[in-house]
């Protein structure tokens, strides 16, 4: 690989497609509603994920609203309630963030930025979104459903989610399970093709060292979903046996309202076992997409060169591996041997070494960067915030003498909201306001988006530091009402933490509005406003057409990280670009 | 879960090793210029397909490996009681076989160029593949009808759940199987490379169906389960 030549060898791509290789849409369905062109498809998958993450942040507006003031919603009794967070936690973890940052990002930048055309199977890709979307619509009917969706927690413990007593365990439960098993289905789809077009639909050029590392990003965690959903799919399916068939691969002899029932022998922890090994992995790959977007992000707006690019990649793919043997650490209070508890704190906090070599080539790009306070920038840095003190709270709770005492506390709650909700969320806002240009064409309203931005920063502060100091007073999650409290500060934190939580609600409808807005009104941006190396910024249309390119394809000469490169002539040279001749 | 975990493993470091050979030390930072090929050496002329194929396998092996991962985990109860395995499953195995080698010798015909032997091959191969699947629904009515039902044993309901996903994945790729029939004798004007590729990847699925349903099989004859004991004394699965 080390060798440099300015010719081809033999078995590279050819630089131009024949015509036949593309399929082309001939109707205005098959450009918009049923098109086999990735960024159509990104575009599909980040609104519908983001329309159903709205109903999710409405859901969590009524979470906050009963434990603030209990009785003021008076549709919100306790099956409600229990209804209301599972439905809550279910659709931000898979169907927002994995679908926005797989389906979305991962459609519309993996082609671009490695410089194909489209996806290496387009017509598979398509039809990965439409079961992504009939996934949504069965999650969605299972609110209209006789006696409504399911209450069991997003993590779906049996044996309580299919009996009785759990509010949804006639219906909901059945079509929750549903909705997964499709979701899983659909996500295979899009994940196959993710992988083979990084491997295989790289144009000239674009060594695997020379992606961004958004693709590195990406790519991992698409592997990484691709080994972890099927442990789901199992759980799933063997879950609707035991519900529907009587079987009883996790239901122990057990009785319900006074009758015994026919299960016998099941064993409810290895369904915490299954859904665990894909539960954890889930975190990476939420955050690896987000941290590879936000390097480019802190790159690009800082003009300066990724620092340790080869480390950063090194610690994706070594996140990626060592996600999978640290699931237990979910299961510390499972009555589990506590040898493995031994074993699964020791790998959990191994996987800190890694993690923070990033967050130190973060901060080290910034160091006497070029720095754009740009509402990408600023989300960028927030993020970086946002993680390390998710992050921290996650080296508290690894540790098994530590997690047990705070167990189902509202700790547990503020840590994983920390590191996997708000942290992914502000790339998922800074990654969205960065391509905006390219996406749309048109720049996005500044002082709307300064405005959205410390909104949403120091409020999701205000909620969620204060909700560590509510869990440390040993409040529990998970409980509908807290009754006669003794502990009044917790009282007052939480009032305050759901005013927050409004507030902060309420700012996404200033995104939303600006992303309308800007769309017809807004300035036009031209083909790369941001002046980034990577190849999107360099494509002949903005928006690119389909195709992507011209009638050829980019060949790539250099990293995607030359910024400020001393002695050029700009502060960025883009990846197409042709090294200058010798001696010049 | 330690077999999930191992199976995993394997998988981890052939990526490692394939990862190490993608010039995962260079410094990017340093090349300029038109860096050789963009796909990795001697991997060139894989066809997408193919490669998506390779992935979509190992997909598949993670999930049956956490469905065994499961039944080694749920087996010590002591509610397990196992059930008398149908004579059947070895027609339905050396069926599976006879179908693995029609479609084989479909490929070898392919690459021949004797169409007459692609087509002998993929229909003997198909044919052979229902009679499998038939030969399965078979074994289900006899075991149902001798009153190992699914619900009466978690091992029935193992049983029923391995055999009915194998089932599923063989039908799979019998759809991909008629699409490729379907290329084969829709009309005379087809290149035969494309033809070979797509009869290619159903011969490599068909092998592993096969490697799968003789692990499955083998586990639910009950000679996997020293091994499973084994496992379970070294590393104390929970």
């Amino acid at each position: 690989m080390a060798d440099v030549a300015h010719g081809a060898y033999e078995g590279v791509r050819p630089a131009e497609v024949p015509d036949v290789e593309l399929y082309h849409p001939k109707s205005w369905w098959t450009t918009y509603v049923f098109s086999q062109d990735a960024k159509v498809i990104a575009i599909q998958y980040a609104l519908t994920a983001m329309s159903i993450g709205l109903v999710a942040l409405v859901l969590s507006w009524l979470i906050r609203i009963q434990l603030a003031f209990p009785g003021v919603l008076p549709f919100i009794d306790a099956h409600a309630y229990y209804q209301i967070i599972t439905m809550h936690g279910m659709i931000m973890v898979i169907y927002l963030l994995t679908a926005l940052f797989l389906g979305g990002f991962g459609n519309y930048l993996i082609p671009l930025m490695l410089g194909a055309r489209d996806m290496v199977f387009p017509y598979v890709n398509m039809l990965s979104y439409w079961i992504y979307l009939l996934a949504v619509l069965v999650l969605v009917a299972s609110f209209f459903a006789p006696g409504g969706p399911t209450g069991a927690g997003w993590t779906l413990y049996p044996p309580q989610a299919i009996l009785e007593g759990t509010p949804g365990q006639e219906w909901g439960i059945i079509l929750m399970l549903s909705s997964l098993a499709l979701f899983i289905i659909g996500f295979t789809m899009g994940g196959l093709n993710y992988v083979v077009t990084v491997l295989q639909g790289r144009t000239r050029g674009m060594t695997l060292m020379r992606m961004p590392l958004s693709v590195w990003g990406i790519f991992t965690a698409t592997v990484m979903a691709l080994l972890a959903f099927p442990a789901l799919f199992v759980g799933v399916v063997m879950m609707m046996f035991d519900k529907l068939l009587g079987t009883s691969f996790f239901m122990p002899s057990i009785a319900q309202m006074g009758q015994h029932l026919s299960y016998g022998g099941g064993s409810p922890i290895l369904f915490q076992h299954l859904f665990w090994f894909f539960g954890h992995p889930e975190v990476y790959i939420v955050a690896l997409p987000a941290f590879g977007i936000v390097s480019d992000l802190i790159s690009t707006h800082a003009r300066r060169n990724i620092f340790g690019y080869r480390m950063m990649v090194w610690a994706i793919v070594a996140i990626g591996a060592l996600s999978f043997v640290v699931w237990a650490h979910h299961m510390y209070v499972s009555g589990m041997n506590p040898y493995f508890g031994f074993f699964f704190a020791t790998s959990t906090l191994i996987i800190a070494i890694p993690t923070a070599i990033k967050v130190y080539n973060w901060v080290l790009t910034l160091w006497r960067g070029n720095i754009h306070f740009t509402v990408p920038l600023l989300f960028a840095v927030a993020f970086i915030v946002t993680f390390v003190n998710g992050g921290i709270t996650g080296l508290f709770l690894g540790n098994v003498v530590v997690d047990v005492p705070l167990s189902d506390t509202m700790f547990v709650v503020a840590h994983f909201h920390m590191v996997m909700g708000v942290a992914p969320i502000m790339v998922v806002f800074g990654a969205i306001y960065h391509w905006y240009p390219k996406i749309t064409g048109r720049m996005y309203n500044e002082t709307l988006a300064q405005i959205h931005f410390w909104i949403t920063f120091l409020g999701a502060y205000a909620i969620f530091f204060p909700m560590h100091y509510v869990g440390l007073m040993g409040v529990p999650r998970r409980y509908y009402e807290l009754g006669e409290s003794h502990l009044s500060s917790s009282v007052t934190l939480n009032h305050y933490i759901t005013i927050a939580a409004l507030i902060v609600g309420a700012a996404q409808m200033v995104f939303i509005f600006n992303m309308v807005w800007s769309l017809f009104k807004g300035k036009e941006a031209g083909g790369n406003p941001w002046r980034a190396t990577t190849l999107e910024w360099q494509t002949p249309h903005t928006p690119p057409r389909h195709g992507n390119w011209g009638k050829e394809l980019p060949v790539v000469y250099r990293w995607a990280y030359d910024y400020s490169v001393p002695g050029a002539a700009e502060d960025f040279i883009p990846q197409n670009q042709p090294p200058a001749p010798q001696g010049a | 879960m330690t077999i999930i975990v191992l199976f995993l493993a394997v998988v981890s470091s052939i990526a490692a090793w394939w990862l190490w050979h993608q010039g995962l030390t260079s410094k990017p930072w340093l090349e300029e210029g038109v860096i050789g090929d963009a796909r990795a050496p001697g991997m060139s002329t894989t066809s997408p397909s193919k490669v998506g194929l390779g992935v979509f396998l190992v997909v598949a092996s993670t999930l049956f490996m956490l469905l065994i991962s499961a039944y080694a985990m749920r087996m010590p109860a002591r509610d397990w009681l196992p059930l008398p395995i149908p004579k059947m499953l070895w027609l339905t195995t050396g069926l599976l076989v006879l179908s693995s080698i029609a479609l084989q010798s479909a490929l070898m015909a392919a690459r021949r160029g004797s169409l007459a032997g692609v087509r002998g091959g993929l229909v003997a191969g198909g044919v052979s593949a229902l009679a499998f699947l038939f030969g399965q629904l078979v074994a289900w009515r006899q075991l149902s009808t001798e009153g190992f039902l699914l619900a009466a044993n978690v091992a029935n309901a193992f049983f029923y759940l391995m055999t009915a996903l194998h089932g599923l994945h063989v039908s799979g790729g019998l759809v991909a199987l008629g699409r490729t029939g379907a290329k084969v004798w829709s009309d005379d004007q087809f290149e035969l490379p494309e033809i070979t590729a797509s009869v290619e990847l159903c011969a490599i699925y068909w092998h592993f169906l096969l490697f799968v349903w003789l692990i499955l099989f083998a586990l639910l004859m009950g000679w996997g389960s020293d091994f499973l004991e084994i496992c379970r004394q070294v590393f104390a699965d929970p």
